[in-house]
């Protein structure tokens, strides 16, 4: 399989890659190539024009800032699961980048391209939501950063406007308290999830003080499950009050059906992996 | 499409090829190059049988563009053995019988060579996930971590 011809351009810098989307008609941009690639050689997608961003320096690379990890869009998975400031300050995206794919497809595909591509089966976007990430944005106006709660509108449909570039993305540092936890059901290595759910939570003793529970693949895009949240906040965590959690996910999820499982099963699990993020994330809190 | 001009080096030697830019790296190196080693199975991104080092790291030959791998330093199963014999990995293959029908073969062969760099020392956990990405139809993995596991040690001893 072949994708249909278009042209090619490696950008040289952020400003380039912006023009050459504005210049060009439909053009559209090549992170790792391991969503779009696929799907212009079975034809779902087809693009005149490529805009390649690999090879941008200021698109790569984790750094620490006081409180904020700052984590540049063209930074792969592999190179995450890598990093010893995640893995110290926010273990939560090393987890979540563990189980996207498998080895190979991680030493191309990218966290801003993994957000970016607004898939609602990739694993980053539920990530983004339970850590309350800010996303840097360059466009022809300049840059805009906004809160990853907003971002997912739809199946392959972001905030992002016309021309716009993920250039970067902001999570905050794990503070004493706080705990992450992230579970993904899948069929087999290298799937997506048939349902997922990344959990953060800061505690006041034995209390949730706060928490946010997003969800991978069981609505038309990334969901934050806040009316489970409101269940939860300010209580103390046992299994009566699980299972009133548990059901509203249930009532929170609209997956679409496909062969990984019809709407009762999948929001069946995506309860299960909540529960299961939830405890972990509690767990973690109390190191 | 114009086609472009590209070069880069496979298994040490510096190759120029004249692509469209929407021709993959899998079928430059074996229609272009005349290296069928790295198989096409899939073609989107999840067997692995068409598994190449490029720079240093494993990659899926079927999901990366010729005009992308410009300038890199490429290695395919053709740059294993050499005037000596095998390489320890697919003597390692043989000696396990890590192998059935073959056709998964060049793709695991080069993912043991770059998974082994990264760990030299892997416990069986390990190399099922650094081999996770990389399919056999004939199901015959038991063999395959076991020809990892003795490349392993074949190598420290080397």
């Amino acid at each position: 399989m072949i994708p249909s011809g278009f042209e090619y351009h490696k950008a040289t810098s952020i400003a380039d890659a912006i023009a050459k989307l504005r210049d060009n008609e439909d053009a559209k941009l090549l992170a790792g190539g391991h969503s779009l690639l696929p799907m212009m050689k079975l034809r779902f997608s087809e693009a005149p024009y490529l805009v390649d961003i690999n090879g941008i320096d200021g698109l790569k690379g984790i750094s620490i800032d006081g409180d904020t990890i700052t984590i540049g869009a063209m930074t792969t998975e592999s190179e995450l699961i890598r990093s010893d400031i995640l893995q110290q300050y926010c273990p939560l995206l090393v987890e979540a980048a563990k189980l996207v794919a498998d080895p190979q497809v991680r030493n191309r595909g990218t966290i801003g391209g993994d957000v970016a591509h607004g898939d609602p089966g990739n694993d980053h976007p539920a990530v983004m939501l339970a850590l309350d990430a800010q996303l840097v944005i360059h466009g022809p106006d300049g840059e805009r950063t906004i809160p990853a709660n907003g971002f997912f509108l739809g199946t392959y449909w972001t905030a992002l406007e016309e021309f716009e570039i993920l250039v970067a993305i902001k999570v905050p540092a794990l503070k004493s308290g706080t705990g992450h936890g992230y579970n993904k059901l899948k069929r087999k290595t290298g799937d997506y999830a048939v349902a997922g759910s990344a959990v953060v939570v800061e505690m006041n003793g034995d209390i949730v003080r706060d928490i946010r529970i997003g969800l991978t693949n069981v609505a038309p895009m990334a969901i934050r499950a806040e009316a489970a949240e409101d269940l939860i906040r300010g209580k103390r965590i046992d299994d009566v009050l699980l299972k009133s959690v548990e059901k509203a996910i249930v009532e929170v999820c609209d997956p679409a059906v496909d062969l990984r499982g019809d709407e009762e099963y999948k929001s069946h699990m995506a309860a299960i992996m909540a529960r299961r993020s939830i405890i972990q994330a509690i767990e973690n809190a109390k190191e | 499409m114009a086609k472009q001009a590209v070069s880069f080096t496979l298994n040490g030697k510096t190759v120029d090829v004249l692509v469209e830019p929407r021709e993959l790296l899998i079928h430059t190196l074996r229609e272009n190059l005349n290296h069928t080693g790295a198989h096409i199975g899939c073609e989107t991104s999840h067997c692995g049988v068409c598994t190449v080092d490029v720079d240093g790291e494993s990659v899926k030959s079927c999901t990366l563009l010729t005009v992308q791998a410009a300038g890199s330093d490429v290695k395919s199963v053709e740059g294993m053995a050499s005037a000596d014999g095998l390489h320890v990995i697919q003597q390692a293959f043989v000696d396990e019988h890590g192998l059935q029908c073959g056709f998964c073969t060049p793709g695991m062969l080069m993912r043991a060579y770059r998974f082994l760099q990264e760990n030299p020392d892997p416990s069986d956990e390990e190399i099922r996930w650094g081999m996770s990405g990389n399919l056999c139809r004939c199901t015959g993995y038991q063999n395959i971590i076991e020809a990892v596991k003795t490349a392993a040690k074949n190598l420290q001893q080397a």
